[in-house]
């Protein structure tokens, strides 16, 4: 299949992006919507280039959190060009994100708009609690990524709304992590994910549940969970009882290795 | 005739690992495919193909402009639909329509050729064409197409069959002693054979001369020849076709294509170059497909493991229609001739049905039935096994044909040529260091459990005449022909009717011409692909190119030489019989003359011929049959060490060990590239790949995202071990083995993964091996101790 016909043109100004007519849309790394405009199921007049806009290719660090502008490419989180909130999370998480030929061209703030149930960002950023902001015609918002996603391809942003950054919040050098995904093969989505946060200094803990045919689940009771009071049989039984899921073995087995990956990195 | 091959001296000859000559072309980008052909006003096509699996057509709207750019079944009239029968007892005939005109039998079946100039306004142009379809309900699962209640694919047919058969041999006598009897099913996915190139064409009609010449993507260019002069209603001799290279076949590109006719059509009729390149989606969800088997099998056996017998009904889910040229019986029928593998059985019974569903036609891919064959009878085995408490190499080396029995004539009267199955098997055992993996095993703990499995089978390549009369296929293959030509500057060209995409015949074909006339591999041009320039052959299938046309290059080589040496002798003044031919010279004791000298004097200098020269010169076509066309016999012991992760119910291949038997090896580095490529398909087919269909017929994998092809990530070293029987059969005693590789794995990665989890009490029975199969199988483990 080849797309149907479509104008192209790169954004110069950020402030084009809020104005944008009917049946354009943004593109960044193009590396999901490039393949279903080829399959027609997506169309546009116009593509919108967003990837060079310097305002969208910054990552900074302030004292609180590093913000990660939204064009940011997976593979500049992979080779360390970003600052490091987590202890390593991000860099490790990015570099095991598709292939590198995707990685490449991958943008952070198209993974999250893109809301790929499966996706990296979309579980790992929850996992991270962190923030999205976006510009609209009506001005800026912040939204926890919590609430960002609404269901599976589907989060809040508006009609010319845009992710302008994600804010990462830092965590101290003694906080650990696990993060677990399964997959068939190297380089496709996960079948199943599970996130674990343990920042004793902060007294933050969080686990979430990813590739679940919607937004990432954040467990209840994580400190729980991470003690070993509450089972991860049970933890992932109890919260996926409000979500038809027909078999959740793999997420059961996701939640136990990010445990004990989490687990590891605390006795170090 | 084995002819004596030269030893190991010889660095280009037979039995050297020559680099690929071939490959220099396509490492450096300046391979040519059907795709990188670009003519003077040439169209793009691209076919409103049926979205529903089964349905009768109302209506065809298609938009007024532009004008001949639009084809529907109407515009075709004058074009025979594609007719494929076999001639066994009982076979039902079913016709392919070019364009589907009154009935679509499978989703992606073409309805309406659009043209444009490029692919993508082609595509737009599909969009403006309505087709109205009254949908019927689709038959979808093979196991129910038998079903009175079923709806008929081919209205007029009785029942879904295109072919039902039996064979039976000293059953009921046979399995009445046995202490172990064993039931199981089994079950292959319908996969997609996914060639890196899809399939394409372009056609071009000459007016002046009215001649069609097709550049297609084809393994097989002068069947499809023949094919489309009858569907065009054309004379041969107005028909060309040019296989340029070919992005590999696997059977996917021995068919001739409605697309490929329809083009045909078009080009001759607006007088403009066409080309169709498939898709991907159109390669997924839409052209053809291959594997589906459903087996029941019954295993008897004596209480040392002694195989008595073994009693199975198979099905295969043939499609919608029989393909040309291999018909939708092939499959089935090579079932019931092949399951009882290498081992000797005292009795046998096998029923199959090739059944016809409202899905694409389904083709012979690598290995063929053999796969799905293998698969079945190897994991009956380990059953068996199991049952009567011995190891899986225990029973196997109790029914294997032993080396003394050689040649050896088995139950369903196969000839096995040659060979040594037990000490393949006790190779392999002793590679994949099984004593270790047992100790290994005896003394684990946590999530991942540990197996080892097997497979064992042999695989008929190049059988001839007498074995495909007996299908009745449209083609039968006869003697295969090559033509050796020496040029003026002492250069050989060979020419040969089959064709290379991926086996390395440039290569090994030249190999065997430099041991029977010593022209440099380098200076040698393997001409294939062109119904304009090569011998008639059926072409490139059934791991049949290196018996037979390495024969026939043998052949018309040895020929050449001949009249190489007479005019040489004339020069050197001595005897035709003294002369050897090494090296791209000419030798008599101390004296010696090139053969390029030779060739000059022929072309350039004839004043200076003998008297008695031959005058039909330094050119010669020759015929080669094996010694008898039951085919070679190669042979291979794959096996193999998982883990099997009992929590995600993934399965990691830790070790992967082949030991194989090709015969002669014409080049042992092409033997081993055609093993580890045949054995990354064999593991997709045993991990990932699986095209599933819903109840109407929808295919659900219709990208890459879907349909799971293995990757470098999932391809653990394969280590292989050659052994060397000679075929008495061929030529230089070399064995067809280009499909083995993908014939082993499914069975020996379910042999290790039922070996990991035998402590559950669980078996796997079908493959693809996916996760969400292993963790469902482990399930049944957890409601057995339950109960």
């Amino acid at each position: 299949m080849k797309a149907a016909a479509f104008d192209f043109s790169r954004a110069s100004d950020i402030n084009e992006l809020t104005a944008l007519k009917e049946g354009e849309k943004f593109v960044a790394g193009n590396q999901s919507l490039g393949p279903m405009m080829n399959l027609r199921l997506v169309r546009a007049n116009r593509l919108v280039d967003i990837a060079t806009l310097p305002a969208l290719r910054k990552a900074n660090e302030h004292s609180n959190h590093v913000e990660f502008g939204a064009a940011v490419t997976h593979a500049e989180i992979e080779d360390g060009e970003t600052p490091d909130p987590a202890n390593g999370w991000m860099k490790k998480a990015a570099a095991n994100i598709a292939h590198r030929a995707v990685r490449n061209r991958g943008t952070i703030g198209g993974s999250l708009a893109h809301a790929d149930p499966a996706a990296d960002w979309v579980i790992v950023l929850t996992g991270l609690d962190a923030k999205v902001a976006l510009i609209g015609p009506d001005g800026e918002r912040k939204v926890n990524i919590e609430d960002f996603i609404t269901g599976p391809y589907t989060t809040v942003l508006k009609e010319n709304e845009f992710i302008a950054s994600v804010e990462v919040p830092k965590r101290p050098t003694s906080a650990c992590w696990g993060y677990w995904k399964f997959m068939r093969q190297v380089g496709e989505f996960a079948k199943a994910s599970a996130t674990v946060l343990i920042d004793q200094e902060n007294g933050f803990y969080r686990c979430a549940l990813g590739a679940l045919e919607g937004p990432p689940l954040v467990l209840p009771r994580p400190l729980d969970i991470i003690e070993g009071d509450l089972g991860p049989k049970k933890a992932v039984e109890d919260a996926l009882s409000v979500r038809k899921i027909a078999s959740y073995d793999m997420h059961v087995a996701a939640l136990e290795r990010a445990l004990e990956q989490a687990k590891e990195g605390l006795r170090l | 005739m084995t002819t004596k091959v030269k030893g190991p001296a010889s660095k280009k000859g037979i039995g050297a690992s020559l680099s690929r000559q071939e490959d220099d072309r396509y490492l450096n980008g300046r391979g040519k495919f059907v795709g990188d052909i670009k003519m003077q006003g040439m169209l793009e096509l691209a076919f409103v193909r049926s979205p529903i699996a089964h349905g009768n057509i109302t209506g065809v709207t298609t938009p007024e402009t532009p004008k001949d750019r639009v084809f529907t079944a109407k515009s075709l009239c004058d074009v025979k639909s594609i007719k494929a029968d076999s001639g066994l007892p009982g076979f039902r005939s079913s016709l392919q329509p070019i364009l589907a005109d009154e009935k679509v039998r499978h989703v992606g079946e073409p309805i309406v050729a659009c043209l444009a100039e490029s692919r993508a306004r082609a595509e737009d142009l599909c969009e403006l064409v309505t087709v109205e379809i009254d949908e019927l309900p689709a038959v979808s699962d093979m196991r129910k197409a038998r079903d009175k209640a079923a709806p008929l694919v081919h209205e007029h047919w009785e029942e879904n069959v295109f072919l039902e058969s039996c064979v039976e041999t000293d059953f009921e006598a046979a399995k009445t002693d046995a202490a172990s009897v064993v039931k199981r099913t089994f079950r292959t996915a319908r996969q997609c054979m996914a060639p890196i190139e899809g399939r394409g064409v372009i056609a071009l009609w000459d007016r002046h001369l009215e001649m069609l010449t097709i550049h297609s993507a084809t393994q097989i260019p002068h069947i499809i020849r023949t094919g489309l002069a009858g569907c065009l209603g054309l004379d041969h001799g107005q028909v060309r076709i040019i296989a340029p290279d070919v992005g590999g076949g696997f059977g996917f590109k021995s068919q001739l294509l409605s697309e490929e006719v329809c083009a045909a059509w078009i080009a001759m009729h607006l007088d403009r170059p066409i080309r169709w390149l498939e898709d991907r989606r159109e390669h997924l969800s839409g052209t053809a497909n291959c594997r589906e088997h459903y087996y029941e099998i019954t295993g008897y056996a004596g209480t040392d493991g002694e195989l008595l017998a073994v009693d199975c009904e198979a099905i295969v889910d043939a499609g919608a229609y029989s393909t040309y040229p291999f018909s939708a019986c092939l499959e089935s029928a090579q079932i019931a001739s092949i399951l009882p593998g290498p081992y000797r059985l005292k009795g046998y019974r096998c029923k199959t049905w090739s059944v016809s569903t409202n899905k694409p036609p389904l083709l012979p891919y690598r290995g063929v039935a053999r796969t799905g064959v293998c698969f079945a009878i190897e994991l009956l085995l380990d059953a068996l096994a199991r049952d009567l408490g011995i190891t899986p190499e225990e029973i196997r080396r109790k029914n294997l044909v032993t080396p003394e029995a050689m040649p050896f004539v088995n139950i369903t009267n196969k000839y096995f040529d040659s060979g040594d199955y037990p000490k393949a098997l006790s190779k392999a055992l002793e590679a994949i260091d099984i004593n270790s993996i047992r100790k290994e095993k005896a003394s684990q703990s946590g999530d991942k459990l540990t197996g080892v499995g097997l497979s064992i089978f042999c695989e008929q390549g190049a059988h001839g005449t007498s074995v495909y009369h007996g299908w009745g296929i449209p083609m039968v293959p006869g003697f295969e022909q090559a033509g050796a030509r020496l040029t003026p500057d002492g250069g050989l060209e060979l020419r040969v009717g089959v064709h290379s995409h991926g086996q390395g015949l440039e290569t090994t074909l030249a190999q065997i011409a430099y041991d029977e006339i010593g022209v440099d591999p380098k200076k040698v041009k393997v001409v294939h692909g062109d119904t304009a320039y090569t011998p008639y052959s059926t072409g490139t299938w059934g791991s049949r190119c290196i018996v037979m046309a390495g024969g026939a290059v043998g052949a018309a080589s040895a020929a050449l030489g001949d009249r190489i040496k007479h005019i040489a002798a004339h020069l050197l003044q001595c005897g035709r019989e003294d002369i050897t031919l090494e090296d791209g010279m000419a030798h008599a004791g101390k004296s010696s003359v090139s053969i390029e000298e030779v060739a000059k004097t022929w072309y350039l200098k004839p004043q200076q011929l003998p008297d008695d020269v031959d005058p039909r010169g330094l050119e010669v076509t020759e015929g080669y049959k094996t010694v008898q066309d039951t085919g070679t016999f190669s042979y291979a012991c794959h096996a193999v060490k998982v883990a099997v992760d009992i929590k995600s119910g993934n399965i990691e291949l830790l070790d992967y060990v082949i030991v194989e038997d090709a015969g002669t090896m014409i080049n042992p580095m092409i033997v081993d590239g055609q093993v580890v490529g045949g054995t990354v398909q064999g593991i997709g087919t045993a991990l990932f790949e699986e095209m599933p269909f819903d109840y109407s017929g929808q295919p659900l994998a219709s990208t890459l995202a879907d349909y799971h092809l293995p990757v470098a990530g999932d391809i653990p070293p394969v280590r292989i071990t050659h052994m060397e029987t000679p075929s008495p059969l061929s030529r230089f005693g070399q064995k067809g083995i280009g499909e083995s590789g993908a014939i082993g794995p499914p069975a020996a990665i379910a042999n290790a993964v039922n070996d990991a989890l035998s402590p559950l009490g669980v078996e796997v029975s079908e493959i693809p091996m996916t996760p969400e199969r292993v963790l469902s199988v482990i399930k049944q483990s957890e409601r057995k101790q339950v109960a």
